[in-house]
């Protein structure tokens, strides 16, 4: 009975322990920016592998699923497809010579290429384990070059940005992520808004759009959104989606809606982490000529200055991105 | 032959994070949502091996999941030990043949949790609508786990009768 006792004595002291342990760590990695390096690399090594092939897995049954439902209605498809052969090869024609003449076109206007960045491919391989937040990992890490505020898009728009790295993994947070924030800007009107994640949008497939200052009132639903210069992390004119929804705050100086992105984030398998960071080192020299010129009534005039002398060349990339 | 059991559970703990992070969160997720089968191991040896058990099991996976996913490091894990520490107090009363009370305490759990992820990562940030969060995450989320409960939970009494009998 005396033991019995004494046992469970000592597992509520190694109940304390560890709770007491749990929230100094908690208080730790909120406070200081721990580091767990030989962690990660141990993690890296074994639980990274094991992911991959694990994924690898997942995605064959879903596409062997997939196979297989095809099959079932392949013999009534076959006759729909037929028929629209027919119609497609008149269309063909017809397309061809279109093709013809915007190629011709396209050649007058020299149009460069969208995001000119140095860029890796990754593969999605892990979710975060429980449905709260949309934070994910790829199977690359610093051994390719990947850094910790490397921008990530996926079919041309903006998927995320690099947290973490490990050697041969590194995990990315959603722009749709609940604790996600962006600086973005409307293309039409070059007015700057946040793309503020939400969990509650996720559902409908939308992204919070906050702080909109459009004093002339011109933007409008449909409206593409991207990446804004002025943000510190995020490289300029990356496409981020298209304004479903706006109308103005209670303030009446600012507005919000929604964006619809143009990332299918729920069948997201392949990214592109683009390996430039964004320079802003000559950013808070200018920024210090700017204010010290603001006693002198220019405000206006010398941040613009600022930002622009600051990130000239990504300012011309954002013009080409549109 | 208690260092085997240990590498027993570890071997299993980190096969079980594996599953949850690739698998059930894509091909198998319902609706969007995964099972917590975090809880169900805690839950699970908790109640069949006492608190010491369930909170060692709790620590080692919440730590797992906030070593790769985590916003704040220990804060999953102190979660997970609170659970298996009062599963723990479930031991003496609890015949490991009947299903309905782990299925209970897991239910119980995993609502216990969700609530606890929303009040500290959701509600401190001005998230206020709890019911939304109730319905799209921490009710499916239950009902998924008890499900994969009512399959997992004989195979983890199988595996925890082998080593016993060791």
């Amino acid at each position: 009975m005396k033991k019995k006792i004494n046992d469970s004595k000592k597992s509520k002291y190694i109940f304390v322990t560890l709770c007491i342990g749990c929230c100094a760590l908690v208080v730790l990695s909120l406070a200081s920016d721990m580091s767990v390096g030989p962690l990660k690399y141990v993690s890296g090594y074994v639980i990274t592998p094991i992911q991959k092939g694990m994924n690898e897995v997942g995605n064959w049954i879903s596409d062997k699923g997939i196979y297989l439902q095809n099959n079932v209605d392949y013999a009534a498809r076959c006759q729909e497809l037929q028929e629209k052969v027919d119609q497609l090869t008149a269309e063909n024609t017809e397309l061809l010579a279109d093709r013809e003449e915007k190629e011709r076109l396209e050649k007058q206007l020299e149009l460069s290429a969208q995001y000119d960045y140095d860029k890796v491919g990754a593969r999605v391989i892990a979710r975060d384990s429980d449905n709260w937040f949309n934070v994910f990992t790829i199977d690359k890490g610093s051994n390719d070059g990947i850094e910790v505020n490397n921008n990530v898009i996926s079919n041309g728009g903006l998927v995320g940005i690099i947290t973490d790295v490990g050697p041969n993994y590194a995990i990315v947070r959603s722009i749709i992520d609940d604790y996600s924030n962006v600086s973005a800007m409307v293309t039409t009107t070059e007015d700057t808004c946040i793309i503020a994640g939400d969990l509650r949008l996720i559902d409908e497939g939308k992204v919070n759009l906050v702080k909109l200052t459009d004093s002339r009132d011109k933007v409008t639903v449909g409206d593409k959104v991207v990446t804004s210069d002025i943000s510190s992390r995020f490289l300029p004119g990356i496409l981020i989606g298209y304004i479903s929804e706006i109308s103005m705050d209670s303030n009446n100086l600012t507005k919000s809606g929604y964006i619809t992105p143009a990332v299918d984030f729920r069948h997201l398998r392949e990214v592109l982490v683009i390996k430039e960071q964004k320079a802003v080192s000559g950013a808070e020299s200018s920024l210090k000529k700017a204010v010290s010129k603001e006693t002198e009534g220019l405000v206006n005039d010398s941040t613009e200055d600022s930002t622009e002398t600051a990130a000239p060349e990504e300012a011309t990339t954002a013009d080409n991105g549109q | 032959m208690r260092v085997r059991r240990r590498i027993i559970m570890i071997l299993l703990i980190f096969f079980c994070f594996l599953l949850q992070s690739t698998l059930f969160q894509s091909t198998f997720a319902v609706a969007d949502v995964a099972p917590n089968l975090m809880v169900i191991l805690t839950v699970s040896f908790g109640l069949m091996r006492g608190k010491r058990e369930g909170m060692f099991v709790g620590f080692l996976g919440g730590i797992l999941s906030d070593l790769f996913f985590g916003s704040a490091l220990g804060f999953t894990a102190l979660l997970y030990v609170i659970i298996g520490y009062c599963c723990g107090f479930c031991y003496r009363i609890f015949y490991d043949d009947d299903v309905k009370m782990p299925v209970i305490l897991i239910a119980v759990s995993d609502i216990g949790y969700g609530t606890a992820m929303y009040l500290f990562q959701f509600l401190l940030r001005g998230r206020v609508e709890f019911f939304f969060y109730l319905r799209r995450v921490i009710i499916p989320e239950m009902i998924y786990t008890v499900v994969v409960t009512l399959v997992v939970y004989r195979l983890l009494l199988l595996l925890n009768r082998r080593l016993e009998r060791r």
